[in-house]
C-alpha cells in the first residue's frame, strides 16, 4: 500500500512537462524520444476510445482467443535486432532454450522434437497506425508423450508482445530497435519467467511488471463507462482496499451500467475528448453518493479494480478484454502505460 | 609425466614451497587492503589478526607438504591443528590458487587416514580459480591407486563440481582416455560418465569408444548416465551412434553437487562484494543461483555473446566459417588487455549491454566504439533496474538495500571510469530524490549526483536544488558535509568536461560557441549560487564548525581557481556569510585556507585583467565590475583585520565589519583595534604564546605588544614555519610592504 502512495506522489512529482535545451552533452544517453519530457506525460487530455473498428479485416479466432483471459501486463524496452522475419528461428530457439532451463546444464539440440513446441507468430492486424509493429504472439504447448503420433497438443501458456498507436515513442527509436512496449502473459509464471529472461537475453531488453495506478484506474472507470456496448452490460464495479487495517478490507461498489452512463454524460463535456477534470467530477461524484449512504470516505482508500462490459483491470497489472470491439482501443492506453514506465 | 613424477617423489618441494610462498603473499595483501571483508568476516577484525590467519595457513601447506606416512589423526595435535586451519579459510574465503597442488597430492596420495582425506577434500573450495596442472597431477594418483575407493569417488564428485572453476582445460580434455578407462569400475561409473559428459567434444566421439559404451550398456543394463554420454555422441555423430535412445529423460545424472556448492557460493558471495569492476569474468558459467525473488531483475549480468549465429542457415554459416573473416571473438574468451587490441576488430558487444559495467575491457572498447545503438541499451536497462530495484520507491525493497547500494556503487565506478555520466541514472535521481530520505544508501547516491550532466537551470533547480536543498537543511552536519563534497564533485566534472570539449571544439565543428559557452557559464553560475547559499544557511543553522567550513571553503578553493585552472571565464565570490565566518573563525586551518582562495582569486583577476587589457584573445565574457568590486572590499577587510589592525573603520562591505569608535568604546574591550591582527586573531593567538615562549623562554606575562618590528618579521617566518603555506602566499602576494625592516602599512592590494 505503501507503495502505491510513494507511486501517486512520483507522479504528481513528475508532472510538469520539461523540455531539453540543447547543450553539448555531458553524458551519453537516447538523444531520442524525449518529446514528452524524461518522465513520459502526464496526461491533461485523452482522446476517447476510438470508434469501435470494424472487425473486417481482423482475425475473429484470434480476437476470440485474447478475449475474457487474465492477462498479466509487462512493459518491455525496445527489442534490439528483432526481426520479423525470423519467428520461425526464435521459436526453434525458444524451445530449445525452455528446454535447457528445465534439464539444467545438459547438452540440448536444437530442432529436435521436445516436450514443449513453441510457436511465434505475428498477429498483423493488431495496431494502431502503419507506424505500430505488428503484435507478436508466443504460444507454448505441450505433447503428451503417451502418445506421440496423435500428439494431442495441450496449450500451457501463451503471451503476446504489442504496440497500439505508440507512434511518437517507436518512431523516436533508431532502426535496430522494435517497439513493442507492452507483453501480456497468461499461464504459469514459470513460463514467463523463461520465456521473459529468453527476450531479455536474445534482444537486450528489459521487462517490468506494468502495475495501474489508482489514478489510471479510475481514467479507466470514467472512459470505459462510457462505451457503448450491444448487448444488456454488466454493472460497473469498482473495488477499494482500506488501507492500515490489521484485517484486508476490501470495498465493492457496483453501478448499474445505465446510472454510471448517465452521470458521465452529465460530466462529459469536451468533445472527443476525456480531461482529467472530468474523471475526477466523476469519481467525486460516486464517492459523495456513496458517502451519503454508508458515510465512508472513498477518497480515503485505494481504487484497486475497474471492472466494465469493456474490460476490467487490477492495479496489480492484470486486465481482462471484454469487447472485441474496444480491444484495440484498451490496448492504446495500456501501449501509453507501458511507454510511460520505460521512458 | 615428468612432472608427475617429480612431483610424486618430492625432488623439488622447496621450490614448488618458494613459489607458493611468494605466490600466497600476494593474495594476503590482497585481502589486507580490503578492510570491508574484513569487517564482514567478523572472526578477523583486524589486519594483525588477518594476517596471522594467513601466517598459519602457509604454515598448514607447508606441513602438509613434508607430512610423513600414516600420521594419526587422535594422537596428533599438529594435524589437527593445520587441518583446521585449511577448513576454516577455506569455508571463509576459499583457497589460493597455489594451494590446490598441495592439498590435493596429500590427500589423494593415501598417506593420511581417510577421515582426513575427506575432511581435505571437502574443504577444496577455490576463492578464484583451480589450476589445471593441479588437477591433472591428482589424476596420476588415481591411476596409481594409492588412495582408497571412497576418496576416489569424492575427488570425482569434486572434480564435475569444480569443473567451471579449473582454468583450462586442454591439458584435462588430453587425458580423456584416462577416465574413459575408468568407466568399467562399477562404483565410478556413473561419476565418470558425467565428467565425460563434460570433456566430450565432437573430435572425442570415437567409434571404439561408442562400442565400449554399448558393451557396457549390454552389461549393466540401460543406466542414464551411460544414456546421457552415449546421446552426447549421438549429437556430435548421429551417423556414428546408430542406435535409437529414449528421446526423454528427466534426469541423467544424480546432483552431484556434494559438499562444495553452499561452499563455493557463500564464498562467492564475500569476495564478490569486494569490487564489483575489477572482478573477472572467467567464472561467469558458474555463478551462484541467484536468490532473487523476480526472474528478470538481475543486477550482474555475466557478459554473453550474441547468438544470432544460430539463426543463419547452414549454409550461410559454413561460408562464413570457410572465409574466417566475419568470424567475431567470443566475449566470454575476453580476459586481457592485450587479447581486446588483438580482436577489437573482430569484437562484438554482449547479448546484453548490461554486462559491461563488469568488465573493464569492455568499457575501454565501448570508448572507442561510436555507436548509439550501445548507449540506448545501457540506457533502458539500467533505467528499468534503477526503479525497480530502488529501495525507497519500492515497499518491499528494503531487504534488499546491501545489493542496491553495490550496485550503485558499480554504476558509480563506470561512469567515473568512463569519466561520463549515464543519463538513466540522472534521470533516476531527479525522480528518486523527492522521495528520499538522506539515509538510505546516502554516500552512493550522493556520488551519483556528481556525475549529472549540465542542463538548464530551472530543470537543475526543480529536480536537483530544490530537493536536495530541502534534505540539506533538515539533516546532520555529516550530510551537509557528503552534499557539499558531491556538490564540489559535480562542479570539478562539469569543468573537466568543459575544458575537454575546448580542446575538442578547435579542430571539430562543434557547437557553436556562443550558446554554448554562455549557457554553461550561466549553469556553473547557478550552481555556485546554489552552494553559495546553502552554505550561508548552513554555516548559522550549525554555527559555524570548522569541519563544515572546512567543506564549504575545500569547494571555493575549485571556484576561485577556474579561470587559470579551467579556462571558465567566471569567477564568483564567496557570500560574505561565508567569507566573515571563516575570516573570523576560531580555528586557523580555516584562516589559512581563506588566505589561499583570496590568494588564487588575486592571481585569477590579475590573469583576467591582464588579458583584458592585452587584449590577446577577443573575450565575449569580461568579468563584471561587480567581481572585482566584491574582491576589493573582502581583501580590505582582510588586510585590515590582520596587518594594519583598521578593520572596524576601513572594512567598506555592507555586510562586513565596519563599526563606530563610540559603539566599540562600549564593549570596554581594551585594544579592539589590533584584535584580529595575526597575533591577537582568536585563531592565530595559539601561536603568538607559543612564539613568545620560544623568544622570551623567561617572559612568562604573554606581552604581545613585543612582537613588533625586527620580531614581527620573525613571528611570520614562524608562522610559515608551521605550515600557515596559505597565509604565506596571502601576505607576500597582497600586502605590498614598504620596507622588509620595518612593519608595513597596507599597500597597493587592489587590482
Amino acid at each position: 500500500r505503501r507503495g502505491a502512495a510513494l507511486a501517486a506522489a512520483m507522479e504528481s512529482a513528475d508532472g510538469a512537462a520539461r523540455t531539453l535545451p540543447s547543450f553539448g552533452r555531458l553524458s551519453r544517453g537516447p538523444p531520442f524520444g524525449r518529446a514528452h519530457g524524461r518522465f513520459g506525460r502526464s496526461p491533461g487530455g485523452r482522446l476517447l476510445l476510438p470508434a469501435p473498428r470494424s472487425q473486417e479485416n481482423a482475425d475473429p479466432q484470434i480476437t476470440a482467443f485474447l478475449l475474457r483471459k487474465q492477462w498479466t501486463l509487462y512493459s518491455v524496452t525496445p527489442m534490439y535486432r528483432f526481426s520479423d522475419a525470423h519467428l520461425r528461428d526464435y521459436a526453434r530457439l525458444l524451445s530449445a532454450f525452455i528446454a535447457a532451463e528445465k534439464q539444467k546444464g545438459l547438452a540440448v539440440e536444437i530442432g529436435v522434437e521436445l516436450d514443449i513446441k513453441v510457436a511465434v507468430s505475428n498477429i498483423p492486424d493488431l495496431k494502431g497506425s502503419d507506424q505500430d509493429q505488428a503484435a507478436v504472439l508466443v504460444q507454448l504447448s505441450s505433447r503428451s508423450s503417451a502418445s506421440q503420433k496423435n500428439s494431442e497438443e495441450k496449450l500451457i501458456w501463451s503471451g503476446w508482445f504489442c504496440c497500439v498507436s505508440g507512434d511518437d515513442f517507436s518512431q523516436n527509436v533508431p532502426e535496430d530497435f522494435t517497439c513493442l512496449p507492452l507483453f501480456l502473459a497468461n499461464g504459469a509464471d514459470c513460463y514467463t519467467s523463461i520465456v521473459g529472461s529468453w527476450f531479455q537475453k536474445t534482444f537486450d531488453c528489459c521487462f517490468r511488471r506494468l502495475a495501474i495506478s489508482p489514478l489510471n484506474l479510475s481514467w479507466m472507470a470514467a472512459m470505459w463507462t462510457g462505451c457503448k456496448v450491444d448487448k444488456t452490460a454488466s454493472a460497473v464495479e469498482l473495488v477499494f482496499s482500506v488501507p492500515r487495517l490489521p484485517q484486508p478490507l476490501d470495498i465493492s461498489y457496483a453501478i448499474h451500467p445505465e446510472d454510471a452512463k448517465a452521470l458521465w454524460a452529465t460530466v462529459h463535456k469536451t468533445p472527443g475528448e476525456i480531461t482529467q477534470e472530468e474523471v475526477d467530477v466523476f469519481m467525486d461524484c460516486l464517492y459523495s453518493h456513496f458517502h451519503r449512504h454508508f458515510k465512508i470516505h472513498l477518497s480515503a482508500t485505494k481504487l484497486v479494480k475497474v471492472s466494465t462490459a469493456i474490460a476490467s483491470a487490477h492495479c496489480e497489472g492484470i486486465i481482462k478484454f471484454l469487447q472485441s470491439q474496444y480491444l484495440s482501443g484498451v490496448l492504446m492506453l495500456l501501449t501509453e502505460l507501458a511507454i510511460s514506465q520505460i521512458q | 609425466m615428468q612432472r608427475r613424477q617429480s612431483s610424486k617423489t618430492q625432488k623439488q618441494p622447496l621450490q614448488v614451497h618458494y613459489k607458493n610462498q611468494s605466490d600466497l603473499s600476494a593474495w594476503r595483501k590482497g585481502g589486507r587492503t580490503d578492510p570491508e571483508k574484513i569487517v564482514q568476516n567478523n572472526q578477523s577484525p583486524n589486519d594483525q589478526k588477518n594476517g596471522s590467519k594467513q601466517d598459519s595457513f602457509e604454515q598448514a601447506l607447508s606441513y602438509f607438504e613434508k607430512v610423513q606416512d600414516h600420521v594419526s589423526l587422535k594422537k596428533n595435535n599438529v594435524l589437527q591443528k593445520h587441518l583446521t586451519t585449511v577448513e576454516s579459510i577455506a569455508l571463509q574465503r576459499g583457497l589460493p590458487p597455489e594451494g590446490f597442488d598441495v592439498l590435493l597430492n596429500v590427500a589423494l596420495s593415501g598417506k593420511l587416514a581417510d577421515t582426513v582425506n575427506t575432511r581435505l577434500l571437502k574443504s577444496l573450495v577455490p576463492a578464484s580459480v583451480i589450476p589445471e596442472t593441479s588437477v591433472v597431477s591428482s589424476v596420476s594418483w588415481l591411476c596409481v591407486g594409492k588412495c582408497s575407493g571412497n576418496i576416489q569417488l569424492l575427488f570425482l564428485r569434486w572434480l564435475i563440481t569444480m569443473f567451471d572453476f579449473i582454468d583450462h582445460k586442454d591439458q584435462l580434455r588430453a587425458l580423456y582416455g584416462f577416465f574413459f578407462s575408468f568407466l568399467q569400475d562399477e562404483k565410478m561409473c556413473p561419476y565418470v560418465c558425467h565428467l565425460l559428459y563434460l570433456l566430450t567434444r565432437r573430435e572425442s566421439v570415437k567409434p571404439f569408444r561408442i562400442r565400449r559404451l554399448l558393451d557396457l550398456q549390454a552389461k549393466m543394463g540401460m543406466q542414464s548416465h551411460l544414456q546421457a554420454l552415449l546421446s552426447l555422441y549421438k549429437l556430435f555423430c548421429p551417423e556414428l551412434v546408430t542406435i535409437t535412445l529414449p528421446g526423454k529423460m528427466k534426469t541423467y545424472f544424480k546432483n552431484s553437487d556434494g559438499p562444495w556448492k553452499a561452499a563455493i557460493n557463500a564464498v562467492r558471495q564475500r569476495n564478490q562484494k569486494n569490487s564489483p569492476v575489477s572482478q573477472p569474468l572467467f567464472l561467469g558459467t558458474a555463478r551462484p543461483q541467484s536468490r532473487k525473488r523476480k526472474w528478470n531483475a538481475q543486477l550482474i549480468i555475466p557478459a554473453s555473446s550474441t547468438n544470432k549465429n544460430n539463426l543463419k542457415e547452414d549454409k550461410e554459416r559454413n561460408r562464413v566459417d570457410l572465409y574466417g573473416i566475419n568470424e567475431s571473438f567470443p566475449v566470454e574468451q575476453l580476459q586481457t588487455f592485450p587479447q581486446l587490441l588483438q580482436n577489437i576488430c573482430h569484437l562484438e558487444f554482449p547479448s546484453q549491454m548490461g554486462s559491461v559495467l563488469t568488465n573493464p575491457l569492455l568499457l575501454h572498447y565501448m570508448n572507442c566504439i561510436k555507436d548509439e545503438s550501445i548507449y540506448l541499451r545501457l540506457y533502458y536497462w539500467m533505467g528499468q533496474t534503477l526503479q525497480e530495484e530502488c529501495t525507497w520507491c519500492a515497499a518491499d525493497n528494503n531487504q534488499y538495500e546491501e545489493e542496491f547500494k553495490d550496485f550503485l556503487e558499480t554504476v558509480y565506478k563506470t561512469e567515473c571510469f568512463l569519466q561520463e555520466g549515464f543519463s538513466s541514472c540522472e534521470e533516476f535521481l531527479y525522480k528518486s530524490l523527492p522521495l528520499w530520505d538522506g539515509l538510505c544508501c546516502r554516500s552512493q547516491i550522493l556520488r551519483l549526483v556528481s556525475w549529472i550532466p549540465l542542463s538548464s537551470f530551472s530543470e537543475m533547480k526543480s529536480h536537483l536544488y530544490d530537493p536536495l536543498a530541502q534534505l540539506f537543511f533538515t539533516s546532520s552536519l555529516y550530510f551537509k558535509c557528503s552534499v557539499l563534497e558531491s556538490l564540489k564533485q559535480l562542479l570539478q566534472n562539469w569543468l573537466n568536461w568543459h575544458i575537454i570539449n575546448l580542446d575538442s571544439e578547435s579542430d571539430s565543428q562543434f557547437h557553436s560557441l556562443n550558446t554554448t559557452l554562455s549557457g554553461l557559464v550561466n549553469v556553473v553560475a547557478e550552481l555556485i549560487h546554489f552552494v553559495g547559499w546553502i552554505s550561508t544557511v548552513a554555516l548559522r543553522l550549525e554555527h559555524n564548525p570548522t569541519f563544515l567550513l572546512y567543506f564549504i571553503l575545500d569547494f571555493y578553493e575549485t571556484v576561485c581557481d577556474m579561470y587559470l585552472r579551467y579556462n571558465m571565464p567566471l569567477l564568483i565570490m564567496p557570500p560574505a556569510g561565508v567569507f566573515y565566518p571563516a575570516l573570523l573563525s576560531m580555528d586557523s586551518v580555516s584562516l589559512n585556507q581563506l588566505c589561499y582562495i583570496m590568494y588564487r582569486y588575486r592571481t585569477n583577476l590579475v590573469a583576467a585583467k591582464e588579458n583584458e587589457l592585452t587584449k590577446k584573445k577577443i573575450l565575449q565574457f569580461k568579468f563584471s565590475s561587480q567581481t572585482y568590486q566584491e574582491y576589493n572590499q573582502y581583501i580590505i577587510a582582510m588586510v585590515g583585520c590582520l596587518w594594519t589592525s583598521s578593520a572596524f573603520q576601513k572594512d567598506v562591505h555592507p555586510q562586513g565589519l565596519h563599526m563606530d569608535d563610540e559603539l566599540l568604546k562600549k564593549t570596554t574591550v581594551q585594544e579592539f583595534k589590533t584584535s584580529f591582527n595575526i597575533v591577537y586573531h582568536p585563531a592565530m593567538m595559539g601561536y603568538a604564546v607559543l612564539f613568545l615562549q620560544q623568544a622570551w623562554p623567561d617572559d612568562t606575562t604573554f606581552n604581545f605588544s613585543l612582537i613588533k618590528g625586527k620580531k614581527w618579521n620573525w613571528y611570520l617566518e614562524y608562522l610559515y614555519a608551521q605550515g600557515l603555506k596559505g597565509l604565506k602566499v596571502f601576505i607576500e602576494s597582497s600586502i605590498n610592504r614598504v620596507s622588509q625592516a620595518s612593519r608595513s602599512k597596507a599597500g597597493n592590494v587592489q587590482v
